[in-house]
C-alpha cells in the first residue's frame, strides 16, 4: 500500500530515474556493457572476477525490476544469459559451472515453492525427489545394470534426452507416494514425516548394494553417462568455435538447465494464476473452508506434491549426468534445508523471489562464503588480531546461519516477497500490536486449522 | 419432493450424544431455521449435512441423492453450500479470489490445458471473473474486490462468505449464525440479504441463529433442538408459545410462569 507513494528521499529518486525513460535505457545499456567488458577482460578466477560476476547477476535482477519496455528487457537479459555468459564460460569454466548449479537450484526451489509456498505443505525431504531422478539415470546409464543382472546392459547415452522426461514422471510418482500417507497431517507433523521420507530415500541409496547391488551403496555411482554431443559439429564447423569436449559439455549443461528453468517458470506461473493455484492457496489458508467450496483435498494436495517433485526428478537426471558421480551424502537433509532456505530467503510463494533466493544461496555456498573465509585467513596470516584457533573456513555455515537469522528478523517476507503476501505480513504486525482483533469482533478463537502450516516452525 | 431430508440422524462423540434421532425435512424454496440453546447440537447437525461428520445412524437425502457417506467437497459440488459460525474466509486472498475459489467446482479446464495456456483457459478465467464480480455486486462488495479478505469490516466478511457460497450456484445454502456479533443495523441489512437470496434467486435457505427477532421475522419453519433432540417444530407462532421451547431457553418453571 505504501509502495505507491511518490519518491521522497534521494535513493528513491535515483531509483526512479534509472528504472524508466531514456535514462533507464541508457543506464541498463551502459551497465550491461561494463559488465560484459569486466567479465571478458578478467577471465582468471580472482576477487575481481567474483565481483564482476556478482555485478552481472545484479544486472539480471535490475533488468527484471526496471520499468523499461518488456521487449528490451527480454533482449538484454537474453543476450546476457545466452551470449555473454556462455562466452565468458569458454574463458573460465568455473563460473559457468556456478551458473549451471545455480540454475539447477532455481528449478528445485521453484518446485519446492509449489508445495511449501503455494499449498503451504512444509516439506523437509524435498531432495529425495532430486535423488530419485539422479539415481534413475545413474543406475540405468552405468554398469550398475550389469551388476544387477549380467544379461542387462546400460541404456545408450542418447537416451539421456527422453530420460529427462522420464525423470519428470518418476519424480511425480514419488511425489504422490510421499503425498498419500501424509495427506491428513499438517504443519509440524507433516514436516517430520517428510523429513523421514527424505532420510528413507537417502538410506535406501546407501544400503541397496546388498543382496543385489542396485545403488552401489555408500561408494556411490561413478561414470554416469553424458549424452553424445550431437551438436558438436554445428558448434565447431558452422559457428567456428574451437572448443574441446569438456567445454562443450559445460555449455550443453548450462543451456539444458536454462531451458528447464524457463519451462519450470512458465509452468509454475501458469498454474499459480489458475483455478489450481487458487485451490492450493485456499488449502493453505483454511482447509475446512476450502473443502466447503468443493475443492477435493486429496487430489489437490497430491497434485502439488506431484508437480513440485517432477521438476526435481527431471533436474536429478541432468545433475547426475553433469556430475558424472553421485553418492548418498549428496542428497542429505542439509540439502533439503538449503533448498527450503532458498524459498524462504527469496520470498515464499513469489516466483521471482524464489529464483533470486536460489541464486543467492548458491552463490553464498560456492563463492561468497569461501571467498570471505579466504580473505579472513589472509588477514589472519598478515597478523590481524584474529585468534589463531579460529579457522575461517570452518565457520562458513555459521555465517550462512547468521544471515538467515538476520533476514528473518529484518525482512521476514523474503527479499522479493509475493506482492500480496508482503501486504499480509505488514498488516499482521500492525493489527497484532494494539489488540487482539478476534475479541473485538466477538468472533471465535482462531481454530487450530487456520494456522498457515508452512509458517509456524520456520518463522 | 423435499430438497433435503434428514431422517433419524444421530451422532455421538464418545459418551456424548450430540445429535439424537433428529429428522428434518426442508422443502424447496423455504427459509427454515434451526434454533436451540448453546450446545444443543445445531452446528454438529450442519456438519453432518455438509459431510464434515458422518452420521452414526440415519439417512440424509439431498436433491434425491443419498449423501450419508459422501465427502464434503462432493456435497458442495452437488449444490449445498454453507457459511461458518466463526467466519472462515481465505484471509490472505483478495475478495475477488475468495469468490473465485467458491466457483472452483464449476471451472473445468484440465490441468494440461492450463500448462499449455490453451485458448479455453483465458476464456473460462475471464468468464469466471465477470461472474464473480456479479456475485460481489449482488452482496454490495464489488468496489472492494481487490482488498484482502481479512481487511474487510466484520459485516462485509459475513457478506463475502455468502457471496463465496453463491459462487457455487447452490440449490441450498446453510447459514451458521449469519448475524452473530452484528449490530442492529448490520442485522437488518443481513436479514434483507437472506430474504433476497430466496425471493430473487429462488434459493432454499436454512439458518442457525440466536437472534430470535430475526428468526421469527424471516423463517417459515423453525425447528428447535435441545440436548441433541428435536423438541419442537412449526411456524413462528407455534414455536413462541410452545412450553418445551420456553423451558429449554429459560429453564424449568419459566413455562408455567409464562402460561
Amino acid at each position: 500500500m505504501a509502495t505507491m507513494s511518490p519518491p521522497t528521499n534521494l535513493w528513491e529518486q535515483v531509483k526512479a530515474t534509472l528504472s524508466r525513460g531514456p535514462t533507464g535505457y541508457s543506464f541498463l545499456g551502459l551497465y550491461a556493457a561494463i559488465c560484459t567488458w569486466l567479465l571478458l577482460t578478467n577471465p582468471r578466477t580472482s576477487l575481481n572476477t567474483d565481483i564482476a560476476f556478482a555485478l552481472f547477476l545484479l544486472l539480471l535482477l535490475i533488468i527484471y525490476r526496471s520499468q523499461v519496455a518488456l521487449g528490451f528487457k527480454v533482449v538484454l537479459g537474453g543476450a546476457m544469459l545466452l551470449v555473454v555468459l556462455p562466452i565468458f564460460g569458454t574463458l573460465n569454466p568455473f563460473y559457468i559451472d556456478v551458473a549451471t548449479q545455480a540454475g539447477i537450484f532455481v528449478a528445485l526451489a521453484l518446485g519446492l515453492n509449489v508445495v511449501v509456498g503455494f499449498a503451504g505443505l512444509l516439506d523437509l525431504g524435498y531432495v529425495a525427489f532430486f535423488a530419485v531422478g539422479a539415481y534413475l539415470w545413474g543406475i540405468l546409464s552405468t554398469e550398475q545394470m550389469t551388476l544387477m543382472n549380467p544379461a542387462w546392459s546400460p541404456v545408450p547415452p542418447i537416451m539421456f534426452y527422453p530420460f529427462i522426461f522420464l525423470g519428470l514422471i518418476v519424480g511425480a510418482i514419488f511425489g504422490v507416494l510421499l503425498g498419500l500417507p501424509v495427506l491428513r497431517l499438517r504443519g509440524d507433523y507433516l514436516a517430520i514425516v517428510t523429513l523421514g521420507f527424505g532420510e528413507v530415500i537417502r538410506v535406501l541409496a546407501n544400503n541397496l548394494d546388498r543382496p543385489i547391488n542396485i545403488t552401489n551403496g555408500s561408494q556411490g555411482i561413478r561414470g554416469i553417462a553424458r549424452p553424445p554431443l550431437i551438436f558438436a559439429d554445428f558448434v565447431r564447423d558452422t559457428l567456428g568455435l574451437n572448443l574441446d569436449d569438456q567445454q562443450l559439455y559445460q555449455q550443453f549443461f548450462y543451456f539444458a538447465v536454462l531451458l528447464i528453468v524457463l519451462l519450470t517458470v512458465v509452468v509454475v506461473s501458469r498454474l499459480k494464476h489458475s483455478r489450481i493455484g487458487r485451490a492450493w492457496e485456499a488449502i493453505r489458508e483454511d482447509e475446512t473452508a476450502a473443502i466447503a467450496q468443493g475443492i477435493p483435498l486429496v487430489r489437490t494436495k497430491l497434485l502439488a506434491f506431484a508437480v513440485g517433485a517432477s521438476f526435481a526428478g527431471a533436474m536429478g537426471v541432468i545433475f547426475a549426468s553433469k556430475q558424472l558421480f553421485i553418492n548418498p551424502p549428496t542428497f542429505d537433509l542439509i540439502r533439503s534445508i538449503n533448498i527450503l532456505a532458498m524459498v524462504i530467503l527469496g520470498g515464499m510463494g513469489s516466483i521471482p523471489g524464489v529464483m533470486l533466493g536460489a541464486v543467492l544461496v548458491t552463490m553464498l555456498d560456492l563463492q561468497i562464503l569461501p571467498r570471505l573465509a579466504n580473505v579472513l585467513r589472509d588477514l589472519q596470516r598478515a597478523g590481524a588480531p584474529i585468534p589463531s584457533a579460529f579457522d575461517p573456513t570452518q565457520y562458513q555455515r555459521l555465517f550462512f546461519g547468521l544471515l538467515l537469522i538476520l533476514m528473518m528478523i529484518f525482512r521476514p517476507t523474503g527479499i522479493l516477497p509475493d506482492e500480496r503476501r508482503k501486504e499480509e505480513l505488514v498488516d499482521d504486525q500492525e493489527v497484532d500490536l494494539p489488540l487482539d482483533a478476534g475479541e473485538v469482533d466477538g468472533g471465535e478463537p482462531p481454530s487450530p486449522t487456520q494456522a498457515p502450516p508452512g509458517s509456524g516452525p520456520i518463522a | 419432493m423435499a430438497l433435503l431430508e434428514a431422517t433419524n440422524v444421530t451422532k455421538t462423540f464418545g459418551g456424548l450424544t450430540a445429535v439424537n434421532d433428529v429428522t428434518l425435512i426442508i422443502e424447496k424454496g423455504v427459509i427454515a431455521s434451526v434454533i436451540g440453546p448453546n450446545g444443543a447440537g445445531k452446528t454438529t447437525f450442519f456438519n453432518m449435512l455438509t459431510g464434515i461428520y458422518k452420521p452414526d445412524k440415519g439417512a440424509i437425502l439431498f436433491d434425491g441423492k443419498s449423501i450419508g457417506g459422501t465427502r464434503p467437497d462432493q456435497i458442495a459440488a452437488l449444490g449445498m453450500r454453507r457459511t461458518f459460525q466463526n467466519i472462515r474466509l481465505f484471509d490472505n486472498m483478495t475478495v475477488l479470489e475468495n469468490v473465485l475459489v467458491g466457483m472452483h467446482t464449476r471451472l473445468r479446464v484440465p490441468f494440461w490445458q492450463i500448462i499449455a495456456s490453451a485458448p479455453g483457459v483465458r476464456r473460462e478465467e475471464t468468464k469466471a471473473r465477470d461472474e464473480a464480480r456479479e456475485r460481489l455486486a449482488y452482496v454490495g462488495l464489488d468496489a472492494k474486490r481487490e482488498e484482502l479478505a481479512k481487511n474487510l469490516p466484520y459485516g462485509d466478511q459475513r457478506r463475502l462468505e455468502i457471496a463465496r457460497a453463491l459462487a457455487g450456484d447452490p440449490k441450498l445454502i446453510l447459514l451458521d449464525e449469519p448475524t452473530a456479533g452484528m449490530n442492529p443495523q448490520e442485522t437488518d441489512a443481513a436479514t434483507g440479504l437472506i430474504r433476497r437470496l430466496r425471493d430473487d434467486l429462488g434459493l432454499t435457505v436454512v439458518l442457525i441463529e440466536h437472534d430470535m427477532r430475526l428468526v421469527m421475522a424471516i423463517s417459515e419453519r423453525i425447528s428447535v433442538l435441545d440436548y441433541g433432540t428435536k423438541i419442537a417444530e412449526g411456524d413462528a407462532h407455534t414455536i413462541r408459545s410452545n412450553p418445551r421451547v420456553i423451558e429449554a431457553y429459560l429453564g424449568k418453571g419459566a413455562a408455567g410462569a409464562a402460561a
